[in-house]
């Protein structure tokens, strides 16, 4: 096994042009368990962790950036608005595995369960990549997640990073598990009332191969919105019908499927209550 | 593969498999067995270290990542083979039984204290979260804590 050390991102874009095969590295939290089971043997591993460039979080423009490596605790720290992305970051793991856990990582593993992805999908958000012989390229959250544990990332290229458009409105991201810490998602739902567009966007995860969005439910309750009335609590229950909807979970060792698609429904109707309630 | 790292303050250094951990490092390397070896996969907390100031899984972090970082272990707290005062508070309060998870707890419990000199209840929960214990049934960790919060030396 071979071990890369970049000091820059130029110089992991070289490294990972000459060894494709390498396996990127930041916080560790999925690569080193692979690695300890024996699950994983790589030809040679890519220490991303010291790329400067993969460490920024900016808001510019009224745009939220965020670089691959930037940690679950740092998001929490920074982005201090208490809104999806930082409730999400809370719901990660450990304070041992926030510190070093990442969101490029999230995002290169691409779990179903990955607890920040929801959130991207929710937000639009755009996914930034590079490779040395071709530059830096942009591809939507949705034409990144392309399956379960795969991403549309080609083989020389590495994650640079995450942005979304500032939102101005209410949201949350849910998440049901056995307890409250170190748990993985049996359901994450993350809602966000986008004021500007007059939107209701509203992801899924841990219930499908890949992040799902609940585009009909989304339809729904701009509808109800638009008529400029709060909802009704039949209102409410369909929409959180249309969500569990959108599930196309399966049975395994966290959950039923049947469970998943009821806590879909529970996890939309509060979340859209809250947001409607904080709008309010 | 050779790494070059800071423990406790002073420079160390060990010949490992290139996909060795940070753990493996530590204990296989550097004979330090202080840092438990439990889960190998972030749950439990045992192999709790300080890696440049920040409490990690020491299982999760490979071993070259920590070349040339400072790394602060359990067998960093005592000071001339006296007890840190969170460790006495463990002893005292009666927060160890097999002892195992012992090391992670005090590395994280010490932590918390240096950023949080009185945490409620609550925050004491939340921020063990990633420390298992499967003997105490935690309130005598807990207890170990608020008993460590006052008595912690003032700095």
């Amino acid at each position: 096994m071979d071990v890369l050390l970049p000091r820059t991102l130029p110089e992991a874009l070289e490294m990972k042009a000459a060894r494709p095969d390498a396996r990127p590295i930041a916080g560790g939290t999925d690569v080193m368990v692979e690695i300890n089971f024996g699950h994983a043997r790589p030809a040679a591993i890519i220490d991303v962790s010291r790329l400067p460039e993969l460490a920024m979080l900016r808001r510019e423009d009224g745009f939220i950036h965020v670089g691959a490596g930037v940690t679950y605790t740092r998001l929490i720290r920074e982005l201090d608005d208490l809104g999806p992305m930082t409730q999400a970051a809370r719901t990660v793991g450990s304070p041992q595995i926030r510190h070093r856990g990442t969101l490029g990582g999230n995002l290169g593993t691409a779990s179903p369960a990955g607890d920040a992805l929801p959130v991207l999908a929710a937000y639009d958000a755009t996914v930034e990549v590079a490779s040395a012989a071709r530059g830096s390229r942009r591809i939507s959250w949705n034409e990144f997640l392309v399956g379960p544990k795969r991403t549309a990332l080609q083989p020389d290229e590495l994650i640079l990073g995450a942005s979304w458009r500032a939102v101005r409105g209410a949201g949350s991201f849910s998440k049901v598990g056995t307890r409250n810490a170190m748990v993985i998602a049996v359901v994450g739902l993350c809602l966000v009332l986008d004021a500007d567009r007059q939107q209701v966007r509203v992801a899924l995860g841990s219930v499908g191969p890949t992040i799902l969005r609940a585009t009909e439910a989304e339809h729904f309750a701009r509808g109800v919105l638009e008529r400029g009335r709060s909802i009704s609590p039949e209102e409410l229950d369909e929409f959180g019908t249309l969500v569990a909807g959108a599930a196309r979970p399966i049975d395994d060792v966290r959950g039923t499927a049947s469970y998943r698609r009821l806590a879909c429904a529970v996890l939309a109707r509060r979340a859209l209550s809250w947001a409607l309630a904080e709008r309010c | 593969m050779l790494i070059r790292l800071n423990v406790n303050g002073r420079p160390h250094e060990a010949d490992v498999w290139e996909g060795t951990s940070l753990l493996g490092l530590l204990r296989d390397g550097l004979h330090l067995f202080g840092t438990k070896n439990a889960c190998e996969q972030g749950e439990c907390g045992s192999c709790s270290v300080w890696l440049d100031g920040e409490v990690v899984c020491s299982c999760l972090v490979l071993a070259a990542q920590a070349s040339g970082r400072d790394v602060r272990t359990v067998e960093g707290l005592a000071e001339n083979g006296e007890m840190s005062y969170v460790q006495r508070a463990f002893v005292e309060a009666g927060a160890v039984q097999c002892g195992f998870c012992t090391p992670g707890l005090v590395v994280a419990v010490t932590d918390l204290l240096a950023r949080d000199p009185h945490p409620t209840d609550e925050v004491i929960r939340e921020e063990l979260s990633g420390n298992l214990c499967r003997c105490t049934g935690y309130q005598k960790i807990i207890d170990a804590v608020n008993l460590a919060a006052e008595r912690r030396p003032s700095l």
